[in-house]
């Protein structure tokens, strides 16, 4: 036992966890043999990756120190010096929860495409397999263009996986989700490019040492806002979310919701706070503006949607509008709820898509009209969904609401009617789902094919028992992970608002008398 | 007067190659049966010989009177040259025994176009670059038409031709002014009459005439109205070879006489390559959307990249020259890679050149659909794959000499790029199966694989390429 923890303890655990899955893809590639024994190998392998890339990841949380702002695990290696370019690993405790998110969601999406997958299996392995890597990399890297190779791999594996295991207009939807993204990000590297030019090197830490003169923030917050904002999605880029959504297989969506989207928020807390604490203060109403706009508008949408994962996908649009108002309220409530809020949707849209699965699966039909009465012959999918549309509204008990509440918590004393109008968005959110969920469990129980529908069996009852625990967990006792973000959380404000006393006392918000007028 | 004997050391891998040429024109005459496979073999060693002779060549020098120039740089660009040009003579080969079409002139009329290309990268003078452009050219031209009882082929050759001479006519009067003007042919004698004289009206416009004749030669816009129709119309493997080598000796070739002789007008030309490779970046990656024929696409691709590496000469410092040379090492594995994919495209024995005829390979043909796919991620710049690292060393370069507004173009306009190559993907994997492809002989198979995968391990350890990259950029600036 001594020898293992060892063995782990000197491991490149970050770039192990990171890697691991392209080692059970090229082992993937090598299978021979007729198409149904490829098949079910190749399940068996992505399931057996995943899930020790998962537990490879927990010892990250085992060897993370909570106490701490630093960077940790740190691994540095040179790969391009010409270009002072290294490959940089390191967490810190806003990004360490996010490399377990992904690790935990991914083995889930496997099981979840166990079944629904059936043509080109091997394929879809690999390309599940080669996204991990690129989620896991992306939270890890700490050098900006290792940063970009990351995010910008992302979307190989995801194209695929929309075009060709998705339905509906499947090829349209792939098409914009890359463009819209592709888009955003060449500005992210004109941003990046920028950078370089000005500090010379392009690794994170030194960039957040870096004072930019305050015209140049002004740019670059410019270039990386188009970039995240499309991620997140904001409105009103967010149009690209819903299609893909609608058109991606099951684990494709719980995917985009799980992690994708919080490579946006992510990203404005890695980049645009601390490294361009003026024009995120200047700019900080528009994206207040856009937030409020998103939370209740994309919400009215919600509640007239008759597609279930469009309903979902309109409803990450919402609570991610919470997540960058939390950023960009930079407090330290808010900040935290910002990041919980994150994770806490991650596990829970995830769960949503997966329950929509669970009925597409065996009606192959997400309308909303075409269920109903679930309750009757479904008592334990009825359960498991009420679990995370509870979450998703906000219920006290649940992780959904530790999140919500901090942020308004945390943007209250900054804008008041901001908060106000994004608690608004709470009241949208309870009616919306609980409509949903009335509609698609409760009722009479007429239509002769949902009659004949079978509730979870025990691999959904695998896919969903570990969500709601998670969901509960972080509910209940949210300390677990707010403590791992506490420090670096408070070392990032500090470093925020030391910039902006020092520098920044003639900066008006954008919008200022508007802005004066609403706090 | 007894002159000296000029010193031809320098010169020795050129030399060599043309008098093997010679020697192996005279055995493909002398042997009765069929002697392309031999001949094919033959070529490549010379050029093989070619390139460990001018990298163990002597240092920096001139010679032949100042015509003839070595350093690290040049020596770069031709060991880049013969690689493409090898690489593609193996696909060559392949394409002409399966037509039947082997005749021994082929591989030879490779060789010459490959000296020509040689001597334009060695060229000291615009003299012995107009030489060495027109060896290249008129090689180039009956390459194009080789496939002589199809109607395409010829008239793509005779287009070719025609226009290629008007270039080259251009080039020649350009050259003329600046010599009236300046008083000199040779590139050392124009950097200082540049430096110390006025800039005469004449020498500007001679430098534009040169420049459109250049640009002509690597199918810039506007010069490139000739490439997608010689593309399409030349055999197959001949376009791959048509859009490797030239385009990198031609670059070159550009970045050496702007960054010589007329380095003192940087003021006057950069604003001329800043048009031409926006507008190459922009209409390559617009018209290539609607194209129908992957050869056509092809063109258009090429014209778009030629763009982008142009970006490293309106930089036109060391960086910028760095970042080019890497672009074209990258692109010319993309490109005989994709090439050999191209050249796999037969259905039962006949070639296919349709974007449509890839519908479904994604099932059908799993590895050649993986490499194309590889390929074409790379060349729309998406990271973990080289083609990023080469866009990212231009526009570093480009950002770093404050050419913002350049860069933003030009990123704009690869996620326009990025579009047709993310359809040829789409039709490969979304679409529904058509015919499936014969499967690819061992030569095209390996070209392929091999390409497919240097494109990740050139991205995942960089370092010694650009390290080769960085020494001729260096040398460049430094003679």
């Amino acid at each position: 036992m001594t020898a293992l923890s060892n063995f782990i303890t000197h491991l490149p655990i970050l770039s192990a966890v990171t890697f691991l899955p392209i080692v059970g893809a090229l082992f993937i590639l090598m299978l021979r043999g007729d198409s149904e024994t490829v098949a079910r190998q190749s399940r068996y392998v992505a399931l057996w990756t995943t899930l020790l890339t998962f537990i490879l990841s927990l010892a990250i949380w085992y060897q993370f120190e909570n106490g701490t702002a630093a960077f940790q695990l740190e691994e540095k290696f040179d790969w391009l010096p010409q270009y002072r370019i290294s490959y940089h690993m390191g967490v810190d405790g806003i990004s360490m929860l996010f490399v377990i998110l992904s690790t935990f969601l991914t083995p889930i999406c496997i099981l979840a495409s166990w079944e629904s997958i059936e043509k080109q299996v091997k394929e879809f392995m690999i390309a599940f397999l080669v996204l991990e890597t690129m989620m896991v990399g992306m939270f890890c890297a700490m050098d900006m263009v290792l940063f970009y190779v990351f995010f910008e791999g992302v979307l190989i594996p995801m194209f695929l996986i929309i075009g060709v295991w998705g339905g509906g207009r499947r090829v349209y939807s792939a098409f914009k989700f890359f463009l819209y993204t592709l888009t955003g990000s060449v500005l992210l590297l004109v941003a990046l490019l920028a950078m370089y030019f000005q500090v010379g090197t392009t690794d994170i830490p030194a960039l957040m040492e870096f004072k930019f003169s305050r015209e140049m923030q002004m740019w670059l917050w410019l270039g990386m806002f188009a970039s995240f904002a499309v991620k997140m999605p904001m409105w009103p880029v967010h149009t690209w979310l819903p299609d893909a959504h609608v058109d991606a297989p099951t684990a494709g969506s719980v995917i985009l919701a799980g992690v994708l989207l919080k490579m946006g928020g992510y990203g404005f807390l890695r980049f645009s706070l601390p490294m361009l604490p003026e024009a995120s203060l200047y700019f900080a109403p528009l994206v207040f503006g856009l937030s409020v706009i998103a939370v209740i508008y994309t919400s009215l949408v919600a509640l007239v949607q008759t597609d279930m994962k469009k309903l979902i996908a309109y409803s990450s649009v919402a609570h991610m509008g919470f997540v960058t108002i939390g950023v960009f309220a930079a407090t330290q409530q808010g900040v935290q709820g910002a990041i919980f809020q994150m994770l806490s949707h991650g596990v829970g849209s995830a769960a949503l898509f997966l329950c929509v699965g669970v009925v597409y699966d065996r009606l192959h039909t997400r309308d909303i009209d075409r269920y109903g009465g679930l309750v009757n012959n479904m008592p334990k999918y009825a359960f498991a969904f009420m679990v995370f549309m509870l979450a998703s509204v906000g219920l006290p008990g649940t992780a959904g609401f530790v999140g919500e509440f901090l942020i308004l918590t945390g943007t209250f004393p900054v804008s008041s009617w901001v908060a106000l109008l994004a608690a608004t968005g709470v009241i949208l959110g309870a009616a919306y789902m609980l409509y949903l969920y009335r509609r698609v469990v409760y009722g009479e129980l007429t239509k002769a094919d949902v009659k004949e529908m079978l509730d979870l069996d025990p691999r959904e009852i695998a896919i969903l028992a570990p969500l709601i625990i998670v969901v509960m967990w972080m509910g209940i006792y949210p300390m677990s992970f707010l403590d791992v973000m506490d420090a670096s959380v408070t070392n990032l404000l500090k470093h925020y608002h030391d910039a902006l006393a020092t520098r920044a006392a003639d900066i008006t918000p954008l919008g200022g008398q508007l802005f004066a007028w609403l706090r | 007067m007894l002159t000296e004997m000029p010193l031809f050391a320098p010169a020795f891998p050129e030399i060599f190659m043309a008098i093997s040429a010679l020697v192996l024109l005279l055995l493909g005459v002398f042997l009765k049966k069929d002697s392309t496979n031999l001949i094919t073999v033959l070529v490549v060693i010379v050029m093989a010989v070619a390139a460990g002779l001018s990298i163990q060549g002597p240092e920096a020098t001139t010679t032949f009177g100042r015509l003839f120039v070595i350093n690290g740089f040049t020596v770069f660009a031709k060991v880049l040259t013969l690689m493409g040009a090898a690489l593609t003579l193996f696909l060559i080969n392949t394409w002409a025994h399966d037509e039947k079409v082997a005749r021994f002139e082929l591989p030879l009329l490779i060789l010459f176009a490959t000296i020509g290309m040689m001597m334009m990268i060695s060229a000291n003078d615009l003299i012995s670059l107009y030489v060495g452009l027109e060896l290249q050219s008129l090689s180039l031209y009956v390459l194009a038409a080789y496939h002589r009882d199809s109607q395409r082929a010829t008239e793509a050759g005779v287009k070719y031709f025609v226009l290629g001479a008007l270039a080259s006519g251009l080039l020649l009067y350009g050259s003329s002014l600046v010599y009236g003007f300046a008083g000199t042919t040779n590139f050392e004698g124009l950097a200082g009459a540049m430096k110390t004289g006025p800039n005469a009206i004449g020498v500007i416009v001679g430098v534009v005439f040169v420049i459109a004749g250049l640009a002509f030669k690597v199918s810039a816009v506007p010069f490139h109205m000739w490439t997608p129709d010689v593309y399409e119309g030349a055999p197959t493997p001949i376009t791959a070879f048509f859009s490797i080598a030239p385009k990198i000796a031609g670059l070159c070739l550009f970045l050496r006489v702007l960054v010589g002789p007329f380095a003192a007008m940087i003021e006057q030309w950069q604003q001329v390559i800043i048009l031409i490779s926006v507008l190459s970046m922009v209409w390559g990656s617009v018209a290539a959307i609607a194209q129908k024929s992957i050869k056509r696409l092809m063109a258009y691709s090429s014209i778009g990249h030629v763009g982008y590496a142009l970006i490293g000469l309106v930089v036109g410092n060391e960086e910028g020259a760095r970042g080019l040379l890497f672009y074209m090492l990258v692109y010319l594995f993309m490109n005989v890679g994709t090439f050999a994919v191209i050249l796999s495209m037969r259905v039962k024995g006949r070639y296919v050149e349709q974007i449509s005829d890839l519908s479904g390979i994604g099932r059908t043909n799993k590895g050649i659909a993986m490499a194309l796919g590889v390929l074409m991620f790379s060349m729309a710049g998406i990271p973990p794959m080289a083609g990023f690292l080469g866009k990212y060393f231009i526009f570093v370069a480009a950002v770093n000499a404050g050419f913002v507004t350049l860069a933003v173009l030009g990123l704009l306009a690869s996620v326009v790029g990025a579009y047709y190559y993310l359809r040829l993907i789409k039709i490969m994997y979304f679409d529904e199966p058509a015919a499936a492809f014969d499967p690819p002989s061992l030569t095209t198979g390996i070209i392929m694989g091999v390409s497919g995968v240097l494109m990740l391990v050139i991205f995942i350890v960089p370092a010694p390429l650009v390290n080769g990259a960085e020494a001729a950029a260096k040398a460049l600036f430094l003679g």
